[in-house]
């Protein structure tokens, strides 16, 4: 009986100890797209930064809908997205602040060889999509209110076509996922370059509009009002954004992906305006 | 098929090698998952034994909702937890959201009733005159208790392999109370899920089976004890 009042006397002890708060401010929290971590980018960035600063970064890797809703509630203290439209929004409202520009890349139209709607070289994605539709041809959507869905919503806005079942599949996934499943329906898709790169060797899918401007990819980091709930850490947060745009982190940027790829995933932007890209 | 193969060969390359993101991962679901079955033991197994003892109004209920909680979907038990340990919830003041600490308690919440349920079923097979026979004989009730936990220690070992194999196997409450945070909370099968969104099959296809190979050491051991009957 002792040797077991023993053994849960060392495991409360053990979980009061694992539970007790820490110093707030050496903790940030970081809510940021799928997209970066499934590229390998924060993997390489995080350390460089918790070594410069002594911090420590927690990083939430969800759909951009769910990390711009984390941060308006106050579970983070700074975001890494690629939703333009939806981060204007969240910053009229003042729940998030000091939008800044960090990085680039673009996303791409892909599909089946054979191109059964005859979207190859189309210079508007909207013009694509439009064929698609038109054509009945299969198409899926990630779903998830990604930034990716999110562009995907408004391109189809664009197109005048309010996509519906049974040529329009929503995978409700990643992207990695979302291409497999494309891959195996012969479908088409809308993808960030840097996964589909990634995912290059697996898929039978082949790039067949690229280029529209409409297709940038547009990260930007802004930081949480922290007015937004109790215990927003907003010094670890601008801390971390202002790593960002630092230009060691943008050369580690550029050169990103060169090794593995053959050509870097994102292209740096510090210090530019949306108008000049 | 091929795909197969070469994860067979990864993952024998990641152990014989001794990666040390994989091991650092394997080490950190073994302990976190490990601790988690501790806690839910100390409160299940006394939590099933009472239940098993004792005979209240409405213990019919409180049974019936044990097995259900048998059944509980981590998922679930993940979206609740994390909601407890929110910056805005109740116990934000904590901050062990993104830790492993949150995924130790997510865990025990998962493990607690699989726990509680095995033991009041092996609690309930010690025969109820055997216990009638041991107060009659002057022993008094927590002694009596005692002896029907060793009678029943070896079926509740089922109660440790289900709970363990339950919880290092589980996703849903790992991935959203942990957050999947490389070097702090990527679990073997956080890690699984995430490399193979990135199309990474022959690293998933090697962890899944380090995690088959774990469960499998764990239940071997657990098993050969209560074989042999040796404790």
């Amino acid at each position: 009986m002792a040797r077991i009042a023993a053994v849960l006397l060392v495991i409360v002890l053990g979980v009061a100890a694992a539970a007790a708060p820490g110093p707030a401010s050496r903790t940030v929290i970081l809510s940021t797209t799928t997209s970066t971590q499934d590229a390998g980018l924060l993997d390489v960035l995080v350390p460089i930064f918790e070594r410069q600063t002594g911090l420590t970064l927690k990083t939430v890797s969800v759909g951009t809908g769910q990390a711009l809703a984390l941060a308006a509630r106050g579970e983070a203290d700074v975001v890494l997205v690629h939703a333009p439209p939806l981060e204007r929004k969240y910053v009229e409202e003042g729940k998030l602040t000091k939008r800044r520009l960090v990085m680039v890349n673009d996303f791409v139209v892909v599909g089946p060889e054979s191109d059964p709607a005859r979207i190859r070289g189309e210079k508007r994605a909207a013009d694509a999509l439009a064929k698609i539709a038109a054509a009945g041809a299969r198409f899926v959507s990630r779903g998830d209110k990604s930034g990716t869905h999110v562009l995907e919503q408004s391109l189809w806005k664009q197109a005048g076509v309010t996509p519906a079942a049974p040529w329009y599949i929503e995978s409700g996934q990643g992207m990695g996922a979302t291409l497999g499943l494309a891959d195996d329906r012969r479908a088409y898709t809308l993808t960030d370059r840097a996964t589909y790169l990634a995912f290059g060797r697996r898929v039978a899918l082949t790039t067949l509009v690229e280029g529209d401007r409409a297709l940038l990819n547009v990260y930007s980091v802004l930081e949480v009002n922290p007015a937004n709930g109790p215990r927003v850490n907003a010094g670890g947060g601008k801390a971390f954004a202002d790593f960002l745009l630092a230009p060691q982190t943008q050369a580690v940027i550029r050169t990103f992906g060169v090794d593995r790829f053959g050509q870097p995933l994102f292209v740096p932007i510090a210090g530019r305006k949306e108008e000049d890209l | 098929m091929d795909l197969l193969v070469a994860g067979v060969r990864e993952a024998l390359r990641l152990l014989l090698t001794g990666d040390s993101d994989v091991f650092a991962i394997l080490w950190l679901s073994l302990q976190v998952s490990g601790l988690a079955t501790l806690i839910s033991l100390a409160l299940g197994v006394p939590a099933g034994a009472a239940l098993a003892l004792l005979r209240f109004p409405g213990r019919t209920l409180v049974v019936s909702a044990v097995n259900t909680g048998m059944g509980l979907p981590p998922v679930v038990v993940g979206l609740f937890v994390t909601l407890l340990l929110w910056r805005s919830g109740p116990l934000g003041a904590w901050e062990i959201l993104y830790t492993p600490a949150a995924i130790v308690l997510a865990q025990a919440v998962i493990a607690a009733p699989i726990v509680m349920g095995i033991t009041l079923a092996a609690v309930q097979n010690v025969p109820e005159k055997f216990r009638l026979q041991m107060l009659g004989l002057g022993a008094s009730r927590p002694q009596m208790v005692g002896v029907v936990l060793r009678e029943a220690r070896l079926p509740m070992l089922a109660a440790v392999m289900a709970g363990f194999g339950g919880i290092i196997s589980e996703i849903g409450a790992s991935m959203m109370v942990g957050g999947n945070i490389k070097g702090q909370t990527r679990t073997l099968t956080t890690a699984m899920v995430l490399e193979t969104g990135k199309g990474n099959f022959e690293i998933a296809i090697a962890l899944s089976l380090l995690l088959l190979v774990l469960v499998f050491g764990v239940n071997w051991t657990l098993t050969a004890i209560q074989q042999r009957r040796v404790w």
